[in-house]
């Protein structure tokens, strides 16, 4: 890749200041088609849509055009540089590791880097979605190359300065070094840097010269974070912006009718009450006193959208949109299997919160937002501001998991604001969150195998899910818009998103796999791994079953009808490091699942205690992840075991019961999140050495790891798993509504 | 509205508020302490867990009133200015914190129990039911137990 053309920032952003310099560059992600080899004597599969274009390929060549704008850099006087990034930051770990490739690039310690999140900036149109397992496999030529080209500046800048050649300096911890080793620092040559004129071509460094890329590092903001320093966005001050609480209808999507508040505005510290399309909005001195009152409300309420339906209801729709198997059973030896995932909360443990500070002729929203262009654009849309005069500040988010795709919290800020006339704090408290908030759409899952003389000739999946929700489009409003038009519209993107995300890794001949969603008015949205989840971890199941009926190992099949080397050499490193087949005591067993995507793929192999049936923990994990280019293996790692929690989570225990239009459960004593009782005393992760670009690792985590809980479940017990998650009583007394 | 004086992080401080408001919106919208997260307002999640008097509490369901004449103990003054206290010193060797926002209550609620007991189990890290949706289990573990070694 070559980078050049550079391109000043505009002013109106950005104010460059003359001492600084900020710098663009165009970059072009090379997009890479990789069809991966056929292994012999098992019927070769055809490559799936997935194998030859990803999500993250798509969102790759739709950042394309804007890709040079991605990265904006600046080197301070103090020889901090500091990388504005167009992402959003909710734990994955991504402002450390952008910082390491800036850090490499510049030769730089690591603690001279920070990493600012951008603001909503529509001018990369379809480059400010945090989504898909993308960030790192979309910044990494831009942010390398932004960097490499600012280090060939100060180069430049010295060598003037100086009167030596550039070919006879280099960089060392964030100075320049003259040919007689003298270091100037940066920040001494910034100023001059910022002055030259012309343009300054660098390539990035080769990986094999990478000093920080590759090694583990731990994240830059853990200090702020352990100290309780760290400022999520109900932490930011904004003067003016008081706290912030809506009444919420009875039903999903229910309306208000009449509300008496009479009582409530009597009660002390509220500020303002006031309706909006949502619910009733009170504003008061402590969100406390905001509980209090909004408690206190008389609400009458218009019906919801979904309000006849309960969960048997959904699940007959979803059976019968199952789509009708092509390969009739006759003649065949054959598996079938169906199965049924519930919906489940994002939850991210900082709920939907928002600050809107909307005038008369402008707005400011903060919010953790992964999708700030369309927040941005839709916000002004709603409070009727032109999108210029509509500021979108991006936070840090507490958790994500998809969730934040979705700008509910700002736009409903901003209606409050601009309906009481007052800045606010808006804060969903948890039985919102959970009840009005969005969730994984159920999904039941219809598949067939059939095998003669050792192989596999066909596998299909038919999955019947309900409408998840793709509104927010690729981030920017067109692709938003085409997201909602009636015909076509969110079910196309969602088939593009199914095809484009999920694919069968192994050589099971004729593979088919079909969506078929039930449109509900209700809130989903994507959940870490999007189908992947269901999808794949029902195929981890099937080939357990599989392999039995055809008198082979679950390992030894899978080894023999994976796709790749690549594949085989990370289920054998978990099958090595995991010690697979090793005696358990009666009530244990062992389970493995296997999951490509992304340009990624891991296997896990779980350890599980299900003496009691009815009381499993998985003990143990062993997880092997080759993602490509691993940018910071403990960041990775990280995300493998988050990846592995969510997966121990909803296979066993956590998942949301719909009863006449809403969820019961509505806060973590119902909603049965894994606590530490529940997660393993023991996680290995190995991440395979580098051998290409990065794919991706966010969302990667998961599949794999329901495949391997729920097979180790069916070997202890002997009971085969249909329904998830296993162990899913309304054991509680839910919250009024 | 009644006023109450207690402690906070070594400095006393007087409110006037509700006697049953929440401790924890009384440090974060009154008194600008905001280290204490809020994460489910029954006392369930703990992310907002702090100590009073060194012992771990939940100060969304602590009602300010309980607190007149007490010490009230956050994340902000678990360290001793720059001198981590090694909970907090364990998280950072351990990198456990992925989004971080129920951190603050893991590491007040593993410093409480470490008060108490020296010699950590398996068993007496799996009774810390703090919920971290980000899934750091293992490693909040892992410092829990460097972290009894340090001390």
């Amino acid at each position: 890749m070559t980078c050049d053309n550079e391109v000043p920032v505009p002013e109106t952003r950005v104010p460059v200041r003359r001492r600084q310099f900020l710098t663009f560059l165009v970059a072009a992600p090379v997009l890479t088609v990789a069809v991966p080899g056929t292994a012999e004597a098992v019927i070769p599969t055809l490559p799936q849509p997935a194998e030859i274009l990803d999500l993250g390929d798509v969102l790759i060549l739709a950042g394309t055009p804007t890709a040079g704008a991605l990265a904006v850099l600046s080197v301070g006087e103090d020889g901090v540089v500091t990388l504005d990034l167009p992402r959003a930051e909710v734990g994955q770990g991504i402002t450390t590791a952008c910082a390491m490739l800036v850090a490499e690039e510049l030769d730089l310690p690591l603690d001279k880097v920070r990493v600012t999140l951008a603001d909503a900036r529509p001018e990369l149109l379809m480059n400010q979605l945090t989504g898909g397992s993308n960030t790192m496999r979309s910044v990494y030529g831009p942010v390398r190359q932004a960097a490499a080209a600012a280090r060939a500046r100060l180069l430049a800048a010295a060598a003037e300065q100086h009167g030596v050649a550039v070919e006879r300096l280099s960089t060392r911890d964030g100075a320049v070094i003259l040919p007689d080793g003298r270091p100037i620092l940066y920040g001494l040559l910034t100023s001059a840097a910022a002055q030259l004129t012309g343009v300054f071509a660098a390539q990035p460094k080769p990986a094999s010269e990478h000093r920080i890329v590759g090694t583990p590092q731990s994240r830059i903001d853990a200090r702020a974070m352990v100290t309780g320093q760290f400022e999520y966005t109900l932490d930011q001050d904004v003067p003016g912006a008081m706290p912030t609480v809506v009444r919420r209808p009875p039903t999903i999507n229910g309306s208000v009718r009449s509300v008496d508040s009479a009582a409530a505005r009597a009660m002390p510290g509220v500020l303002a009450i006031g309706v909006v399309p949502t619910g009733v909005a009170v504003v008061a001195e402590t969100f406390g006193q905001a509980m209090a009152a909004r408690d206190a409300l008389k609400v009458t309420w218009n019906p919801g959208t979904i309000d006849a339906l309960s969960d048997k209801e959904i699940r007959d729709k979803l059976k019968a949109a199952a789509l009708p198997f092509v390969v009739p059973p006759l003649l065949t030896q054959h598996v079938d299997m169906e199965f049924d995932f519930a919906f489940v909360s994002h939850a991210p443990m900082e709920t939907n919160s928002a600050i809107a500070d909307v005038r008369e002729d402008r707005a400011e929203i903060w919010a953790g937002l992964k999708s700030p262009i369309v927040a941005k654009q839709t916000i002004a849309a709603a409070i009727g501001l032109p999108e210029s005069a509509v500021t979108v500040h991006v936070v840090q988010g507490g958790g994500s998991f998809g969730r934040r795709l979705f700008f509910d919290a700002a736009i409903e800020a901003a209606q409050i604001s601009k309906a009481l006339q007052r800045p606010v704090k808006l804060m969903w408290d948890r039985k919102d969150d959970m009840r009005h908030g969005r969730a994984r759409a159920a999904s039941h899952h219809k598949l067939r195998a059939t095998y003669a003389l050792g192989n596999v000739l066909t596998f299909e999946h038919r999955v019947a899910s309900v409408e998840t929700d793709f509104r927010h489009g690729l981030g920017e409003i067109l692709t938003a818009t085409a997201a909602k038009l009636p015909v076509a519209g969110n079910l196309s993107f969602a088939q593009t998103v199914f095809l484009t995300t999920c694919k069968v890794p192994y050589n099971f001949g004729v593979v088919t796999s079909l969506l078929n969603e039930v449109p509900l008015r209700m809130h989903t949205g994507s959940w870490r791994s999007v189908y992947s989840a269901n999808t794949r971890g029902a195929e981890e199941i099937l080939v357990d079953q599989l392999a039995a009926k055809m008198g082979k190992d679950p390992v030894a099949f899978r080894r023999e009808f994976l796709k790749s080397a690549r594949q085989r050499a990370v289920l054998n490193k978990v099958v090595e490091e995991g010690q697979w087949g090793k005696a358990m005591p009666k009530g244990f067993a062992q389970g493995i699942g296997f999951h490509d995507e992304y340009k990624s793929c891991t296997a896990c192999l779980v350890e599980i205690d299900a003496r009691d049936p009815k009381n499993p923990r998985v003990v143990r994990a062993t997880i092997a992840v080759d993602v490509g280019r691993p940018i910071n293996p403990r960041g990775l790692e990280a995300q493998m075991l988050g990846g592995l929690t969510d997966a121990i989570s909803t296979t066993l225990r956590a998942g949301l019961h719909i009863d006449r239009g809403l969820p019961l459960e509505g806060s973590f004593s119902q909603f049965h999140y894994a606590r530490q009782k529940d997660a393993p005393l023991d996680v290995k992760i190995h991440v395979m050495p580098a051998t290409g670009e990065p794919g991706g690792a966010g969302e990667l985590g998961v599949p794999a790891a329901v495949g391997a809980i729920a097979n180790a479940y069916a070997r202890a017990t002997g009971v085969v798993p249909r329904s998830f998650p296993i162990i899913f009583p309304v054991d509680f007394e839910p919250f009024p509504r | 509205m009644p006023d109450y004086t207690f402690v906070v992080n070594g400095k006393p401080v007087t409110v006037n508020a509700p006697g049953e408001l929440a401790l924890l919106w009384v440090l974060r919208d009154k008194l600008g302490v905001r280290g204490p997260k809020f994460g489910c307002g029954i006392g369930v999640c703990r992310a907002c867990t702090s100590h009073l008097n060194g012992a771990e509490i939940q100060p969304c369901v602590t009602p300010v009133a309980e607190c007149a004449g007490q010490e009230v103990t956050t994340i902000e003054g678990l360290a001793s200015g720059d001198d981590l206290h090694p909970v907090q010193e364990a998280w950072l060797e351990q990198d456990v914190a992925q989004c971080g926002y129920c951190q603050p209550g893991q590491i007040m609620a593993a410093a409480a129990l470490l008060r108490t007991k020296k010699e950590i189990t398996d068993a007496d890290i799996d009774k810390i039911a703090n919920v971290c949706r980000c899934g750091t289990y293992f490693r909040i573990r892992q410092a829990i137990k460097s972290a009894a070694a340090r001390m």
